[in-house]
């Protein structure tokens, strides 16, 4: 099968190029990330990430054949009609809206900024018991959805807002984050969580198109996540 | 670290007022022209002077200054996001800043004009 | 050559579970503390993990007693897990849990509001008396992902310095063998740099890939053992290698042992649960090393399913929709995309796959590596400078067999236990050692040799040779004259990698310079892997010969000590002296 690829080397390279490769699939419906494999194997100088190769460590989100997903559990037959069978070629390309670095190698430095904005990790003034904090299974239940993220940066990625101003508007991945905290009942920090979230960029440049949710490789929601924070910021400013 | 806009010239200087600015907008906006189209519908026979009376009336006299406001409300909002978004440094460099300030100034100076406009014509009698 | 230098007071390789448990207690006393990691820390393996952490929190049995999960976990290394390290594990546990429930990790719940604990293989109430425990703390299927991003946000909160995306290439010693740091290479741009500190800790996880079929991330390369190994550094019972019951068949990724522990089973091709014969009061609950060979057992006896007849099901549809979906979400997603199975209707086929390295670099509870006086032999001596935590380390808890859940217990515990070990001994003013030109140089050499090399077989053609090697004749069963052809082949691998060819010697995100350097490490794990296997001439734990069958405890109660050096295997005693409790005699192990 055709398979097309974004090569670009800085230490060589002036401009990036697509560059094909024929690749013998043996009419297999593998997945992305094995005909990656197969590709590396005949060019190593190919870069791309790659690590747990089932879809739980997100190293491997990139845009296939125009949509983002992870190489690694998106099997041909999935990626568009006729790919597999070779009629069709794979098209790969970097995370679109970050700068590459290599290849299929994006620098992820403002993906993570953003990540860390939200003040990702339980805070609890309240002096911690001996044992566990008491959580109940409904308010456990709340954080499903929320707390299976990868940061693979596929949703970020495909969010216009995201690709337009990626350092003040905090992205899908980020904001779902932020909404786990909120909704953990083990969290106290609600109010200067919210504050943070207040100004027109960090949240509200989402405008619900919902880009996020067509391409999270775990099936979960941001943009309702996003709502949920909006209906809290609500509550909380009249 | 980019910076590609600064958000001084935001409408509420805050993301949940501009937020509800454009909901609140858009519901007068969307009220007003329900309202005007049942009363249309209402009136098959409409001939100018019904027509002045009803829009003459002191409630659709407030209602259409709502609306205009509310026009003017929700422009500024939308035209700002989408100032913010396409007017930066990733399409205009260095005089992005520049650039977005003049066209909302534009923006800004053209609603004002529809605003004063639009009070005169409602309230000017005649 | 010079090359940049950056100190620090500790510097940690790897960011798993247990890296990050280990720099976030040295970052919260305020030292200065670099995580090294080639990977961003939330890819590192740990984030596979999933059915759970064992320990005895009594949230499922307010009895329960931390005592019978040390029982447990004795029975379950075969005796050769240490019961001084097994006694500091099981004790300290249940603080180190709880201090992750106040980190913010999202643990399933109970009514009580108590954390959620599920049976596993191998647990016990009451020493082996009182049946079936649930001992395993879980977040749902996800608990090493809720694990390690949590670690990840506590060390954000915490402020440790983070080299993501740097590969540690070379321990760097002294004239006198004590530690000084590590030569790391900048993925991203190609930079060569020495971290010089005062405690090295590795945390750089297991080696699965030696082998062509296993549940490890293709990160998981042994990379520590490498660097120790090339050190003249000993590794410690090395050729323990549990292979995991449930591995997909044909895609090599891991089924939880928490679907068995949730109600699910075994059946071979004829629909027979048969492991109540195997183990008829454990069954399907059985420790991993019994359940693979007895699986392996079917398939070799002709009950395998499949057109081949090589692997069995793992049934699960008799649990409900709703049981699957809210406690075994991941697996139902895995099964669908990898076995193309919904096992909400159907079984899952699955083999016994390549899962966990019990064996990796001696070091006691508090993560000091340990090496021996004459090589294979003698009085344990300390590697100043050297601390291990986590798969990577031997302390040894798991001894010939790990019981499920223990490994992310391992994590936390010893990560904690190292990180204050050495807050303390930084307070107490800890030596710097000084490396000359000459120790950084030889420590450059290795990636020298790849970027000097001219031409040669490819990286990835030998890589492929090497893990088929290691599935052929170091697999579930293991047999004497079929080992030592199998050492003879690495013996020959070994001359041809040291002449391999890296092609690309770029130096922005060069993904094959990193491959080649981590083919090395492989070669390094294999080889010491087949000369312990052959050398123990025993069954043990996942350590199964045809040719000896039965437990010999009279010579080979004790560790095997493997020494780079000579290539000689050696022995060293295993600790029978628990500080608190009785010493756990050795007894036949029957589940």
């Amino acid at each position: 099968m055709k398979v097309s690829i974004y090569r670009y080397n800085p230490d060589t390279d002036r401009e990036p190029t697509m560059k094909e490769y024929d690749v013998d699939t043996q009419g297999k419906d593998l997945m992305v990330l094995d005909v990656l494999n197969l590709v590396k194997e005949m060019d190593p100088s190919l870069g791309f990430r790659r690590s747990c190769r089932e879809g739980v460590c997100g190293s491997d989100g990139m845009n296939i054949n125009g949509k983002n997903g992870l190489a690694c559990i998106t099997s041909l037959s999935s990626v568009a009609p006729g790919v597999k069978e070779g009629k069709k070629a794979l098209v790969l390309r970097p995370l679109p809206g970050l700068p590459v670095v290599r290849d299929l190698v994006v620098d992820m430095t403002m993906f993570y900024n953003q990540y860390e904005k939200v003040q990702p990790y339980l805070q609890n003034s309240t002096p911690a018991p001996a044992i566990e904090r008491l959580q109940s299974p409904e308010e456990r239940a709340k954080l499903d959805g929320l707390y299976e993220c990868i940061l693979c940066a596929c949703c970020s990625t495909s969010c216009p807002s995201f690709w337009w101003n990626p350092d003040k508007f905090l992205g899908p991945a980020a904001l779902l984050q932020g909404y786990r905290f909120l909704a953990d009942s083990r969290d106290n920090a609600t109010e200067e969580r919210l504050a943070r979230l207040d100004d027109p960029f960090s949240l509200f440049r989402c405008h619900g198109i919902m880009n996020c949710v067509s391409v999270c490789p775990k099936g979960l929601n941001p943009t309702r996540a996003i709502g949920h924070i909006r209906s809290m910021l609500l509550e909380r400013g009249i | 670290m980019v910076t590609r806009v600064t958000s001084v010239t935001s409408l509420g200087r805050n993301g949940l007022y501009d937020w509800l600015i454009q909901r609140v907008s858009a519901v007068v906006i969307g009220v007003y022209f329900i309202g005007m189209l049942a009363y249309l519908i209402a009136q098959p026979n409409l001939d100018y002077g019904t027509w002045k009376a009803f829009i003459g009336s002191v409630p659709m006299q407030i209602a259409t200054t709502l609306l205009v406001l509310s026009v003017a409300a929700h422009t500024w909002v939308g035209l700002w996001g989408v100032t913010t978004d396409y007017l930066t440094s990733l399409t205009f460099g260095k005089s992005a800043t520049g650039v977005r300030l003049v066209v909302q100034m534009v923006i800004a100076l053209l609603l004002l004009v529809y605003v004063l406009w639009g009070l005169v014509t409602i309230w000017g009698g005649a | 050559m010079s090359i940049r230098t950056i100190t620090f007071d500790a510097i940690v390789v790897g960011g798993g579970g247990a890296g990050m448990r280990a720099s976030l207690q040295m970052a919260q006393s305020g030292f200065k503390t670099a995580l090294i990691s080639k990977v961003f820390p939330t890819r590192s393996h740990t984030v596979s993990a999933q059915g759970g952490i064992t320990c005895a929190i009594a949230s499922a049995d307010p009895n329960d007693d931390w005592r019978w999960h040390m029982y447990d976990t004795v029975k379950g290394s075969d005796y050769i897990g240490d019961q001084d390290a097994i006694e500091y594990m099981c004790s300290v546990g249940p603080e180190a849990v709880f201090e992750l429930d106040h980190m913010g990790l999202p643990f399933s719940r109970t009514e009580e509001g108590r954390i959620y604990q599920r049976p596993f293989g191998g647990q016990s109430k009451n020493f082996g008396e009182g049946g079936q425990a649930a001992r395993t703390c879980a977040a749902a299927d996800r608990t090493g992902h809720a694990l390690l991003h949590t670690l990840y946000q506590q060390n954000l909160k915490n402020g440790t310095q983070v080299y993501s995306e740097w590969y540690a290439a070379e321990l760097v010693k002294d004239g006198q063998g004590n530690v000084c740091g590590v030569i790391a290479i900048c993925i991203e741009t190609g930079e060569t740099v020495f971290f010089k500190a005062k405690a090295t800790v590795f945390a750089t996880g297991g080696s699965g890939r030696i082998y062509a079929s296993t549940t490890n991330a293709l990160i998981n390369t042994g990379d520590g053992v490498g660097m120790a190994l090339r050190a003249g550094l000993p590794v410690q019972d090395i050729e323990m290698w549990q292979f995991h019951p449930t591995g997909i068949a044909g895609a090599g990724v891991l089924v939880t042992e928490g679907c068995r522990g949730e109600g699910g089973y075994l059946i071979n091709k004829d629909g027979e649960r048969f492991m109540e014969r195997y183990a008829p009061n454990a069954k399907d609950l059985a420790s991993r090393d019994v359940v693979a060979r007895s699986m392996m057992m079917e398939i070799l006896d002709g009950r395998g399913a499949g057109p081949d007849g090589d692997h069995v099901f793992l049934k699960l549809d008799h649990l409900g929709e709703e049981v699957l979906h809210s406690r075994l979400p991941g697996i139902c997603e895995l099964a669908i995309t990898f076995a193309h199975t919904d096992p909400v209707k159907e079984p899952i086929p699955v083999v016994p796959t390549c899962h966990y390295m019990m064996g990796g670099i001696p070091t006691n509870v508090h993560g000091q590596a340990i090496r021996l006086a004459n090589g294979h032999e003698g009085q344990d001596q300390f590697v100043n400078g050297l601390f291990a935590v986590g798969e990577v380390a031997c302390v040894s808890v798991h001894g010939a067999n790990r019981l499920g859940g223990n490994s992310l217990l391992d994590l936390v515990v010893f990560g904690r236990a190292a990180g204050l070990f050495i807050e303390d001994a930084l307070r107490q003013g800890m030596t710097q050692y000084e490396p000359s030109n000459d120790d950084i140089d030889q420590a450059l050499s290795r990636v020298r040799r790849w970027d000097d090399s001219k031409g040669g077989e490819s990286v990835a053609s030998l890589r492929k040779e090497l893990q088929s090697t290691m599935q052929n004749h170091f697999g579930v069963f293991r047999k004497g004259d079929l080992m030592h052809e199998g050492v003879s082949k690495l013996a020959e691998l070994r001359e041809r990698v040291a002449k391999a060819h890296l092609e690309d010697k770029s130096q922005s995100f060069n993904t094959a310079r990193v491959e080649a350097l981590e083919l090395d490490n492989l070669l390094e794990v294999a080889e010491a892997t087949a000369i312990a296997a052959e050398g123990r001439k025993e069954s043990r734990g996942a350590h199964a010969r045809y040719d000896f069958p039965d437990r010999d405890d009279e010579n080979w109660l004790c560790h095997s000590i493997y020494d780079p050096l000579t290539k000689q295997l050696g022995k060293r005693a295993v600790n029978f002296e628990p500080k608190t409790v009785d010493t756990f005699q050795p007894k036949a192990r029957t589940y």
